[in-house]
């Protein structure tokens, strides 16, 4: 329990990671998958698999933006910047992902026109400072970021900004947990939801998950203890055989989302028939394109693209490591040729990514053991 | 880009009802308050801040102890970055 004193109410906590460990017993095995990328950053950070008890397992999640974009989106969105008079707009988590002929910040250093925004407003304010250029946002997020491009897009269309267009890449959590449990070789028991996301989405879209599929699923807070507690609850239910969702991060997530962010996505969005993602392969309805309203504000609509689709470097094993079948030191690159600095795949990349988390909190400990000899 | 920032508003701007002025400990920029149409904050309310956009109220307590987890998750300086960031401030 190394970092236990730093946080806040140390007793509670250990209370509640006792709790865990008379709930777990020792008969079963529990497999819990944390959906979130913050979450999975948290987990690292806090050294929370030092608390739990061994017959808990924590799968990473496939919650990670840009972990699970395609590198082909990333070869596309930089081909569009490629033609003359465009700017390549994009938050800086972008910036350092790996496309076929580098990252964006690496075609900065070759010529192109890239900035780093810190919000989809800034992107207007740039087309505004620029009206002889185009400027193209990157957009990528879940629902925490989507609802910003959408009412950036509706702002845009009120002001008639014609210089400004959205290369959408905004996913949906919903059918990639869909995907996560149909798919064979992945067996979970129970779902730590998303803080964030459900902000927007609120608690009913999982309301399947566990009616459906009877799996426990807890919204849950990025705090040691708020993760602590909602291992407790999914203990519970599990103990009980319940199927229901909970909400621990009430204090952030309302139960009906927010109503004004979603109205704001509908107005612009449409669900694509399907999306590729990094790992898990083609979701159908996982991902949102801009409609035909603002088709116009529509990169995709407005530019030729290419439509790239690249085969992740052979050796690099990221689909598995995203579907939590391997964890990230078992991937053959790990910490070799694929290291934060440098990184191969978009896991390494985002402090979010289950490879860049694990690199930064566990990798010595990890390097220890691979220096043992093997039995 | 995905983390939720705690900020209290200081002002709305009247000539654009979906601003508002808000600050961040004592950096303050302008966020867009058009997705919380549905419960509008007032000056002194705390809202939680992402890329820019308010996406919820929150009390004070909570801001704090979002401030904290921030603060817990090494987030911090990466927060007040994203927060500066907001209008272009520190475009190169």
């Amino acid at each position: 329990m190394r970092f236990v004193d730093e946080f806040r109410e140390p007793e509670l906590i250990s209370k509640t990671a006792e709790e865990i460990r008379r709930l777990a017993g020792r008969e079963r095995h529990y497999r819990m998958m944390e959906v979130c990328g913050g979450h999975t950053h948290a987990i690292y950070r806090f050294g929370l698999k030092d608390i739990l008890p061994e017959n808990i397992e924590l799968i990473h999640g496939p919650g990670c933006p840009v972990c699970v974009l395609p590198m082909g989106r990333i070869d596309d969105g930089l081909s569009i910047a490629q033609q003359p008079d465009v700017i390549f707009a994009a938050f800086g988590d972008m910036m350092r992902v790996p496309g076929t002929l580098g990252s964006p910040l690496e075609h900065k250093a070759r010529g192109m026109d890239v900035r780093i925004v810190y919000s989809p407003s800034d992107v207007l304010k740039l087309a505004r400072l620029n009206p002889d250029k185009h400027v193209m946002f990157f957009a990528i997020g879940f629902e925490t970021t989507a609802p910003s491009t959408a009412l950036t897009m509706m702002r845009a269309k009120a002001e008639g900004l014609r210089n400004f267009s959205v290369f959408c890449n905004h996913v949906t959590i919903i059918p990639a947990i869909r995907a996560i449990l149909d798919s064979p070789d992945m067996r979970l028991d129970a779902f730590i939801g998303p803080g964030h996301v459900s902000t927007v989405i609120g608690c009913r879209p999982y309301e399947w998950i566990a009616q459906n599929e009877r799996k426990p699923i807890v919204v849950s807070g990025f705090e040691p203890l708020d993760m602590l507690q909602s291992i407790v609850m999914l203990l519970r239910q599990l103990k009980t055989g319940e199927a229901k969702v909970e909400n621990q991060y009430k204090r952030v997530v309302p139960w009906e989302g927010n109503r004004a962010a979603l109205k704001a996505m509908a107005e612009v969005f449409e669900l694509r028939p399907y999306f590729e993602w990094r790992g898990l392969g083609f979701i159908s309805q996982s991902a949102l394109r801009v409609n035909d309203k603002y088709a116009e504000w529509d990169a995709e609509q407005r530019f030729a693209v290419p439509g790239i689709r690249v085969t992740d470097p052979k050796a690099a094993q990221c689909g598995e490591v995203l579907k939590g079948v391997l964890k990230p030191h078992q991937c053959k690159l790990f910490g070799r040729e694929c290291t934060p600095e440098h990184p191969i795949g978009a896991l390494m990349v985002s402090t979010e990514g289950s490879c860049a988390a694990y690199y930064n909190y566990e990798h010595r400990k990890a390097a220890m053991v691979s220096l043992s000899p093997i039995a | 880009m995905c983390l939720a920032i705690p900020g209290r508003i200081v002002e709305i701007f009247f000539d654009n009802q979906d601003s508002a002025m808000v600050d961040v400990v004592g950096v303050r920029r302008r966020i867009d308050l058009g997705l919380l149409q549905d419960d509008k904050p007032v000056p002194g309310d705390w809202v939680l801040v992402h890329v820019g956009f308010a996406m919820s109220k929150i009390s004070a307590e909570d801001a704090a102890d979002q401030m904290n987890t921030l603060r817990m998750l090494g987030e911090i300086d990466g927060a007040m970055q994203e927060v500066r960031g907001y209008g272009l401030e520190e475009m190169n």
